[in-house]
């Protein structure tokens, strides 16, 4: 299991704040994981698809692409910061 | 290195006094304070709140001091982000910064005040007009922190 961490608006359109997520063998990376939920559809796939804005840390550092994920990692998925 | 993220407000002269005390060595102090407007994109604005990423945004501004430490020759610094409800005239962020000479301490406080912009997990939700709504990320953020990397 991972844990899936939203914030700030994806927090608000996905309805939560956090999830476990048990990952499939197939899913070893942070681009699998979220395709793997943008497979859900609806607020997931428009909200989380490649071409949105969407920005992620992988156990609290930032983290693109190919970074890879296992059990017990804390994962978030957040829009662009606006701090400051 | 301190760094702070709290609701509560924070006094200048306070902080300062604090991170300049016991070091006679210091001979620049440079500071900077956001404070929030009464107006974004033309609307009026009444109320904003602020949202973090616990553990992560703590982090993600002591790695951009160490990288300000790594540039230039500081002796100090701190950030102070405030979080939850603000309104119009408040403060939302200090960042002070101390060294031998004004150069270092004018560049530092801007280059970790870029970066915060745009790599410290922070937002902003509005509350302007009738609704409330996501502040969104400006490319003038980007480009002031790109800034910092072409110049090496």
């Amino acid at each position: 299991m991972v844990t899936v961490l939203y914030f700030a608006r994806l927090r608000e359109v996905l309805g939560q704040g956090s999830e476990q997520v048990a990952l499939p063998a197939s899913v070893r990376d942070l681009e699998g994981l979220r395709a793997m939920l943008v497979a859900r559809g609806g607020a997931w796939q428009q909200e989380l698809a490649p071409t949105r804005p969407v920005r992620a840390a992988v156990n609290q550092a930032m983290a693109m692409g190919d970074v890879p994920i296992s059990d017990g990692d804390e994962v978030a998925f957040f829009p662009p910061v606006t701090g400051g | 290195m301190t760094v702070r993220v709290q609701s509560e407000d924070f006094d200048v002269s306070t902080e300062i006094a604090a991170l300049r005390r016991g070091n006679p060595k210091i001979g620049a102090v440079a500071s900077f304070i956001g404070v929030v407007r009464d107006v974004n994109e033309g609307d009026a604005v009444a109320e904003m709140t602020l949202e973090h990423y616990p553990g992560m945004t703590e982090k993600a501004i002591e790695e951009i001091i160490g990288q300000a430490r790594g540039r230039w020759s500081l002796y100090e610094a701190l950030v102070i982000h405030r979080v939850g409800k603000l309104r119009p005239t408040d403060q939302i962020v200090l960042v002070v910064v101390t060294s031998a000479h004004r150069g270092d301490a004018f560049a530092a406080c801007e280059f970790i005040m870029d970066y915060l912009k745009t790599r410290a997990p922070f937002w902003k939700k509005e509350r302007a007009g009738g609704g409330a709504r996501w502040v969104e990320a400006r490319e003038t953020d980007d480009i002031a922190a790109e800034r910092w990397r072409l110049k090496g």
